[in-house]
């Protein structure tokens, strides 16, 4: 008997070993006790590991694992992005109470086993792999959003969370049987193929798939209309996963849109090109209308998140080289902005009992300068202020749409911003130009919300918060003034593709 | 050298943050003086006939096609002086009084000279748009947080939440044209460049011009404030700190004024001469709009601020004349309002200190025991109405010198803003400086700490009278450059107003 094992490519599939590996390790060492306290640190040394054997590999494209994978400078940048927001995630966890709740072995293996599924998801090329990879990414979030077990809201959160992502994920699922089932592979190359011959509009059977795996996809990136459950999730889960999760979901899920539609339909690309940049146009509109009048710091950048996923989404409407530089470079701008603000929100919420309402942040500038700068910083980011990335990438993403002939998308984003500054210019005000400290006595129904309390009088002071915070609001602001590094960063990842 | 000039103020705000409390205000005195030592030294070896100088140009994105390019000619070069002599003033009399949080307060005070300097410097259409947008982040928080709150009214941050998305609109939209203007003119075959100069050559199709034109328009309209687009000024005058205001309304508003002058007429010829009647109503509809407001307007800053909006009208209706006269008295009158109005607010800072009111019936017979104060504001009063011999009337005449040659309907509209300024200027000073005292009114002398800030302001208006050929000698290369691109357009068969 003649039996050939497919070649393995251990050395360009170490990132996902090491991860797996790493996972395995930071599960057991919740189960011994002298390891209890080691997790976090465990976790990012595992990441550490992971973020240097994907910089080893980079720039030099190959396929994996016979074609499922694809291991090129798109899905690695991506992939440093989501390991970052994953590291920032874990100094954020400390001391949060969820983790205690949890386990803090079982809080970060979690977690790692989310990263996993995004690295995966980003070098997706086949439905199989996509899917997996998907709910790889998928399930511990569902758990993670619910760790927080005390909390009414959390528990609703991970419930509203495994609900909605479910049937995202059968959308999705069932889009890809249609798209089997019409071109007759999984494989994104398979499907090109397949698709060439009858075209998108041929066949309704692969239209109903690629419509559906679009709405997936929509669900996951939280693209309106099917934004719903982004703001609930978000106020409800623990708030470091909040922003791990606003930043990283979407810059995965956000490769394998860009894989899927941009290399795998990019042949069809006028047949679908205009109902996406619907969606985006959308996106645009109904993220900023619903941040106008949120008083809840996540619920807001919630549907900021809707209304930024609308503009990213504009890069991959024109299906070219420089919208897929654009969107690697505003989500990288995205990470940094968000970033900072979920410090600057999770420091809020443990020091003051008003949780992540916008008054817990009244003052601010007067009382807690070192949290105020960088919570400014990301704001005047994500209104796209010059001096920031943010300016730089709405500019990167005009200029690609500009070039794709959707000059009409690129006035939507303007307009878009314009509303955006209501709200985010809200909050500036309520730091800057508000008298804070007055109302420190509870609220009239003291003892009947656990926020009662504040957790950590003395939170705004925590290194493992401000640090992170003062980093990613510098970033933002070098990124803004010298771009050029991360313009070349993106480029790597659009070249990997055209 | 000019790398220097643009960055000082920056660079002085944040070593400023070190300084104690008591000298965070003196030192960023020392830091717009060193910058006007630096803007003076640039006008004094300015060569008029050379074109564009002191140039940078950097690669700073080359990825986007991004440069970072500054220069000096003569449209900019003395707008970048009156950028630092009034910045001095402002940071000045803000240093004599108290102010709370003096730290950020200079810091944001530096941040907006470098961001107004940046885009008069600017000679890369991004770099412009992006320090267009800048200017406003400094005087966002200017206003917000040292503004005071109206108890009849919106308060300070609502009023400059309003004026922020007024003039973003703009600015965006601006952005957005700005990035197209570069990307069609390099599908016509060539890199894509954003270098004004560049983009000059290769003048757009007429279809894109048309809506390219008015995305700018809308910006620079709006920061003027133009009428209609005005809405966002009469709350956030009422609510700005005096000092930051009077900066803001002295230069800011010319930079919507120098962007046309900069970056329309040269880039969009044929659109300019299509719609030069359209923005010439809006010009003229800002002169009269302006005017009857600042007749009836009872607070003091209103008065001065519709009164801008009159004056930008005017300059606007000077560069829409498209002829060289009337673009070279546009530039005149933009430092010459600049100069009449930073004093202005600053007499209006005085007055309102000694009346504990801003409202003009509180007011009156200032000028009893205060007769220095009354002489200077007599003069910044007599300059306002472009009384014959200060060189704001000669402003005007050139204005509608250049405006009678090409459209001579318009002139005769234009004419009555003259004779409205008059009335509008003296009726301030009247009901400030004459009439019967009210109760309650402390009548005082104009004391050594305001006057070392207004008498220097009062001197350059007066030096400006004497000898307006100092600016005008290096303005008219420069100025008729850019005419003569849009010389060049045919006229529009259908005219509103033939000559």
């Amino acid at each position: 008997m003649n039996f050939n094992a497919p070649h393995i490519d251990y050395a360009a599939l170490s990132p996902v070993l090491a991860l797996t590996v790493g996972l395995c390790v930071v599960l057991l060492s919740g189960v011994f006790k002298p390891l209890k306290r080691a997790a976090p640190g465990l976790t990012l040394i595992t990441l550490a590991t992971t973020a240097g054997l994907l910089i080893w590999r980079w720039d030099n494209p190959q396929d994996l694992v016979s074609g499922a994978l694809r291991l090129d400078d798109l899905a690695i940048s991506i992939s440093l992005i989501a390991i970052l927001t994953a590291a920032f995630a874990i100094f954020f966890s400390t001391r949060e109470p969820a983790v205690e709740e949890a386990g803090s072995g079982e809080y970060h293996a979690l977690l790692t086993g989310s990263v996993l599924g995004m690295v995966l998801l980003a070098q997706a090329q086949n439905l199989v792999t996509f899917f997996v990879a998907i709910e790889t990414l998928s399930i511990p979030l569902y758990i993670l959003c619910a760790t927080n077990l005390r909390r009414e809201k959390s528990l609703e959160s991970g419930l509203k969370y495994l609900i909605v992502g479910s049937l995202g994920s059968a959308t999705l699922l069932y889009g890809m049987a249609f798209i089997y089932g019409g071109s007759g592979s999984t494989d994104f190359a398979g499907i090109a193929h397949g698709i060439a011959q009858k075209g998108v509009l041929g066949d309704p059977l692969i239209l109903i798939g690629i419509a559906m795996t679009a709405v997936g996809l929509a669900f996951k990136t939280s693209i309106a209309p099917f934004h719903q459950w982004t703001p609930d999730v978000y106020e409800g889960a623990p708030s470091p996963i909040t922003g791990f999760m606003a930043v990283a979901t979407k810059a995965a899920a956000f490769a394998v849109f860009i894989r899927f539609f941009d290399v795998a339909l990019a042949p069809q690309v006028e047949d679908w090109q205009p109902a996406l940049a619907v969606l985006a146009a959308i996106s645009i509109v109904v993220g900023n209308v619903g941040a106008l009048g949120q008083d809840s710091l996540k619920r807001l950048l919630g549907y900021s998140g809707v209304a930024q996923a609308g503009y990213i989404l504009g890069g991959l409407v024109v299906a070219s080289e420089d919208g897929v530089n654009a969107i690697v470079f505003y989500l990288a701008a995205y990470a940094f902005m968000n970033l900072a603000a979920f410090a600057v929100v999770i420091a809020r919420e443990r020091e003051t009992i008003f949780g992540d309402d916008i008054d817990a942040v009244r003052g601010l500038g007067a009382e807690r300068p070192q949290l105020a700068w960088p919570l400014t910083i990301s704001m005047l980011g994500l209104a796209g202020l010059p001096a920031t990335a943010g300016f730089i990438g709405k500019l990167y993403l005009i200029e690609a749409l500009v070039e794709g002939d959707y000059t009409w998308l690129a006035v939507f984003i303007a307009v878009g911003t314009m509303i955006s500054l209501a709200y985010y210019l809200r909050v500036v005000a309520a730091m800057w130009m508000r008298p804070g400290g007055e109302p420190v006595a509870a609220p009239a129904i003291a003892g009947a919300s656990p926020e009662a309390d504040p957790i950590d009088p003395g939170a705004g002071r925590r290194l493992y918060l401000v640090g992170p915070a003062l980093l990613a609001a510098a970033a933002t602001v070098f990124f803004g003034v010298i771009p050029q590094p991360l313009v070349e960063f993106a480029q790597h990842a659009g070249a990997s593709l055209f | 050298m000019i790398n220097s000039l643009l960055w000082t103020p920056l660079v002085f705000g944040f070593i400023g943050l070190l300084m104690p409390r008591r000298y965070a205000g003196w030192w960023a005195t020392l830091g717009t003086a060193v910058t006007l030592g630096l803007a003076i030294s640039m006008v004094i070896g300015f060569n008029s006939g050379a074109g564009l100088q002191d140039t940078v140009d950097v690669n700073w994105i080359p990825g986007l096609g991004v440069d970072y390019s500054l220069g000096v000619d003569g449209l900019n070069v003395f707008l970048i002086l009156l950028t630092s002599v009034l910045w001095v003033a402002g940071t000045a009399f803000a240093a004599l009084r108290e102010q709370e949080r003096p730290h950020l307060f200079f810091l944001m005070m530096l941040l907006g000279e470098t961001a107004t300097l940046g885009s008069f410097l600017a000679q890369d259409l991004l770099l412009f748009v992006l320090f267009f947008d800048l200017m406003l982040v400094p005087f966002y928080f200017l206003f917000g947080a040292w503004g005071t709150d109206r108890e009849d009214g919106p308060t300070a941050a609502a009023a400059t939440l309003k004026m922020i998305v007024y003039t973003l609109i703009g600015s965006l939209l601006m952005l957005v044209a700005a990035i197209a203007t570069a990307i069609i003119s390099a599908q016509d075959g060539g890199h894509l460049t954003f270098s004004i100069a560049e983009l000059a050559k290769h003048p757009l199709s007429e279809g894109s011009q048309r809506w390219i034109f008015w995305f700018f328009a809308a910006a620079f309209l709006v920061k003027m404030p133009a009428f209609l687009l005005h809405g966002w000024m009469p709350d956030a005058y009422r609510a700005a700190p005096l000092p930051a205001l009077a900066v803001f309304s002295g230069v800011l508003a010319k930079v919507g004024a120098y962007g046309f002058l900069r970056v329309v007429l040269p880039l969009f010829p044929a659109a300019t001469v299509e719609f030069q009647e359209v923005i010439l109503v809006i010009a003229l509809a800002s002169i009269l709009y302006g005017s009857v407001m600042a007749f009836t307007q009872t607070n003091v800053r209103l008065i001065a601020g519709y009164s801008s909006v009159a004056q930008l009208g005017f300059i606007t209706a000077g560069i829409f004349a498209l002829s060289a006269d009337g673009s070279d008295g546009a530039v005149l009158q933009m430092i010459n309002h600049g100069l009449v109005v930073a004093p202005l607010f600053v007499i209006v800072a005085i007055l309102a200190e000694r009346s504990g009111s801003e409202d003009l019936r509180e007011m009156g017979g200032m000028a009893m025991k205060a007769p220095v104060l009354a002489a200077l504001f007599l003069i910044v009063t007599l300059a306002t109405l472009a009384m014959p011999g200060s060189a704001n009337f000669v402003g005007e005449f050139y204005i509608l010198n250049g405006l009678f040659a090409s459209k001579i309907v318009f002139a005769f509209v234009a004419i009555s803003g003259v004779a409205m300024s008059a009335y509008y200027a003296l009726r301030l000073y009247q009901r400030t400086m004459h009439n019967r005292k009210p109760a309650g009114l402390e009548s005082r002398e104009i004391n050594l700490r305001d006057g070392i800030v207004l008498a220097p302001l009062v001197l350059c208006i007066l030096g400006l009278a004497l000898y307006p050929q100092l600016i005008l000698k290096r303005t008219d290369d420069a100025v008729q450059t850019r005419i003569s691109a849009v010389e060049k357009q045919p006229q529009p068969v259908t005219s509103l107003a033939k000559r």
